[in-house]
Order: structure tokens, then C-alpha cells, then sequence
């Protein structure tokens, strides 16, 4: 008989070894996520998962699920911090979303919308921050970047080039290109890398193909990403 | 009877299109005129700003001027809401912000495509420039939020009966849009 533990009062089948995160989705269960894709090695570091497990608050996906526990995913507690730390994530980067090609089908803003965000309510940064469009076929909005390493990690672990990395500490952490230039254009990135479509913003957007879908019909303009589910999972239908 | 809500609007920096989408409730203005009186707004075209219940804020805060009127709103109404994206977070107004003032200006009034007679203009009737676009709630405090560029007509609706009616707001999932 399988293992199994209870998320929102709901029994969550699980092997040895998956993440409160891998059992959720497995199971059809849906916890806010922007760090994380199953495709590649979890991170942890946007903290938008958060559930709470007792006493302590853990992220889902990098939790590891065991026998019997009980995990809150749903309070209106959770939901708050949830809130907080994308309204963070909001006021740190530049997210103009009237601006952005992405919007509408951008997980930063559904995961938004799904908790209820009204507003960024922080006092903004507004970094200066540049935009890449050297290379051919893509280009880089460093403003809308979250540095949730997705395409660290797919250039790294699934494209064999490593041609992102996180500099910097703090404030100044921000993505780096590797080539001798620093831009993308002169770097051995390519748009058939998997690197290339794993953002969870509009931080890395194809050329070319902006504004298809119109208003009213995108991803998650008629139903929540806990229905809809991840926006790379509907890639040739949005970008 | 009692007197009716007074509800007073003002578009900051902004592109008025936030009052477009509140046209857009299209006959059910007239209810609303019904509901409420309307003290300074464009669609009243009065100046000057009365006590009021309610003031609908459209626009960010880029100039000494939208600092002003935004304060003196503050001030005579009980209750202010940050309607749209500029108002909310500096909108499209805002990008300016990844440059300098003076890059800004040297660039729409000295070194831009087609200027004729440059020079930066220098009127003591313009309100002189802030270095930033700012978000109403870093001026002062709010107490509603109207997400959208613009907010739809219907978001617009539900927030105004909803309000009128002494209700918590309560937004549907397609209402709330930061585009
Ligand atoms: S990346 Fe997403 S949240 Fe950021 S500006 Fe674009 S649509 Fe908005
Ligand atoms: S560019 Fe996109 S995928 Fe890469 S770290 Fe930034 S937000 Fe994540
Ligand atoms: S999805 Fe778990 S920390 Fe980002």
C-alpha cells in the first residue's frame, strides 16, 4: 500500500523520496510555484510554495513528503506571505505589465491574481536595469527577471552550456551571460534550447512574435493558473 | 434624506483612460448619478475639490503639481483608491524612471527624431518635473486598490456598488488584471 499524507484535509498518495510538491502535482493538486519546474532539479528559492507543516513553514518543493504529515497550503496565513513575497518580487524588478508581451500568459501574474494580489503595496526599487537584444532570435528584460535560476539550470543541466549564472549578492544579485561580451548575442545560446523556454516571466522572450493572442483570450485571462496550470505547458499556444 | 456620497476623480499622470473605462459602464451611469454626486471630476469640469466620501486617484505622481492636488485629495476626501496601473505602480509613466531627468528631457526636447526649435522648456507655469514617477501610496496613504491599465468598466461597476452599499469589495478572478 502507497504512502500517503494530507494536504488541505485531502489524502496525497507519495513515494520514498518525491517533495510535498511532486506528490501535489502528481495528484493533481495545485501549489503556487515559480522556481519550480518538474523537469528540472528544484531550487527553492522563490518561496512562493510555502506550506505550513505543524509549527514550521517548508518549501513545497523542496520539502521532502513523509507518512502521515498534515500540510496547510490554503490559510489565509500562507496566502498572506505568499502576497508579501511576490508583491517583493514585484517591487524589485521593473514589471510594467502593460509594457510586456508576456502578460497574460506570465506565472508571476497569474501566481498573483491566484493570491488575491491587488497591488505591489512595497515602495518600489525601480533599478535601472538593461535590455538584451542582441542576440538574433530572443531577447533578455532583465527588469522583469526573478532570478529564479530556471534557465541556469535547463543551460546547465539539460543544454550542456551553462550560459546563465547569478553574480552578485544581495540587491546586486543579477543574471549573467557567459561570453566575452557579457550579451547574449555573443554567447553559444540558441532558441531550440530548452534554456530559451523555461522563463516563468517575460524576462526571455522569442523575437518576433509579440502581442499574438489578444486581450481577453490569453492563458490566464479566463481561468486561474491552479486550473490552467504552468505556462510552459502551453507554450505553442501563448508565446 | 440623507445627502448623497460625494465622489471626486482626478487624472495625475495618466492617459485619462482610466476615466474612459469608467465611461465605459456605459447606462449604468445613470444609476450612478442617481447614488452619488459627483464634486470635482472631468466629467464635471468643476476645479476646485469640496469635502468628498470618495476620490478615485488615476495617474502616478511625476510632477510638483500631481504632488499637490494628490495631497489636497488626501485631505477632503474620506476615502482615496489608486485607480489603474499608474496610480497603483507608476504605469507606462514610470519607464521613464530608468533614465535620468535630464536624459528625459534632452531627449524629447533637444536630441529627439523631428524637434524643431530645440530647447527644454522653461515656463513658470509648467509644474516642474519630479526625478522619478512615483506610485500614489509613496505619497500618501490609500485605502483601495483598482488593478488595471485600465481597470474594465465591470471591475469599475463592482467596486462602486459594491462600496455604496456599505460591502466588503470583492473582485471576481477575471477583474483583477495588471494590464
Ligand atoms: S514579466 Fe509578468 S509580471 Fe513582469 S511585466 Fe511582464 S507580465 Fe508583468
Ligand atoms: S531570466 Fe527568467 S528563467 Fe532566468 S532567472 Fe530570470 S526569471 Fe528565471
Ligand atoms: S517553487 Fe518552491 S521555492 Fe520556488
Amino acid at each position: 500500500m502507497s504512502k500517503t499524507f494530507k494536504l488541505d484535509g485531502r489524502e496525497i498518495p507519495f513515494e520514498t523520496g518525491q517533495t510535498i510538491m511532486d506528490a501535489a502535482l502528481a495528484a493533481g493538486v495545485y501549489i503556487p510555484h515559480l522556481c519550480h519546474n518538474p523537469e528540472l532539479a528544484p531550487h527553492g528559492s522563490c518561496r512562493v510554495c510555502l506550506v505550513d507543516i505543524g509549527e514550521r513553514q517548508v518549501s513545497a518543493c523542496t520539502a521532502a513528503a513523509s507518512e502521515g504529515m498534515e500540510v496547510d497550503s490554503s490559510s489565509e496565513t500562507i496566502q498572506a506571505t505568499r502576497r508579501a513575497i511576490l508583491q517583493m518580487l514585484f517591487v524589485e524588478g521593473n514589471h510594467v505589465c502593460p509594457a510586456c508581451e508576456k502578460s497574460g500568459a506570465c506565472q508571476l501574474q497569474a501566481v498573483a491574481y491566484y493570491t488575491g494580489m491587488l497591488a505591489p503595496h512595497f515602495t518600489h526599487f525601480f533599478p535601472r536595469r538593461p535590455v538584451d537584444a542582441s542576440h538574433p532570435d530572443v531577447v533578455i528584460d532583465f527588469n522583469r527577471c526573478i532570478l529564479c535560476e530556471l534557465c541556469v539550470r535547463a543551460s546547465r543541466d539539460h543544454d550542456g552550456k551553462r550560459v546563465f549564472a547569478i553574480s552578485g549578492r544581495g540587491l546586486e544579485s543579477h543574471l549573467v551571460i557567459d561570453s566575452p561580451s557579457g550579451l547574449l548575442g555573443d554567447s553559444c545560446f540558441a532558441a531550440a534550447d530548452k534554456a530559451a523556454h523555461v522563463c516563468p516571466t517575460g524576462a526571455i522572450l522569442p523575437k518576433g512574435r509579440g502581442y499574438e493572442t489578444p486581450i481577453g483570450e490569453r492563458l490566464y485571462d479566463r481561468e486561474p493558473i491552479s486550473i490552467v496550470g504552468d505556462v510552459r505547458a502551453h507554450e505553442e499556444e501563448v508565446v | 434624506m440623507a445627502e448623497k456620497p460625494r465622489v471626486a476623480t482626478v487624472s495625475l499622470c495618466g492617459c485619462f483612460g482610466c476615466h474612459m473605462s469608467l465611461l465605459d459602464i456605459d447606462e449604468r451611469i445613470l444609476d450612478l448619478v442617481d447614488l452619488v454626486t459627483f464634486d470635482r471630476t472631468p466629467l464635471t469640469d468643476i476645479k476646485t475639490l469640496g469635502d468628498c466620501d470618495l476620490g478615485l486617484i488615476e495617474g502616478g505622481v511625476a510632477n510638483a503639481e500631481n504632488v499637490e492636488v494628490l495631497l489636497e485629495f488626501r485631505r477632503r476626501c474620506k476615502v482615496l483608491v489608486a485607480f489603474g496601473a499608474c496610480a497603483v505602480n507608476g504605469g507606462i509613466p514610470a519607464m521613464r524612471n530608468q533614465f535620468s531627468l535630464a536624459e528625459c528631457l534632452r531627449e524629447s526636447y533637444c536630441d529627439g527624431i523631428g524637434v524643431h526649435n530645440p530647447g527644454i522648456p522653461n515656463d513658470p507655469e509648467i509644474p516642474l518635473l519630479l526625478n522619478q514617477v512615483h506610485p500614489i501610496h509613496e505619497v500618501v496613504a490609500i485605502d483601495y486598490v483598482l488593478p488595471g491599465c485600465p481597470p474594465s468598466a465591470d471591475t469599475i461597476w463592482t467596486f462602486l456598488t459594491e462600496f455604496l452599499e456599505g460591502k466588503p469589495i470583492a473582485f471576481s478572478y477575471t477583474q483583477i488584471h495588471f494590464d
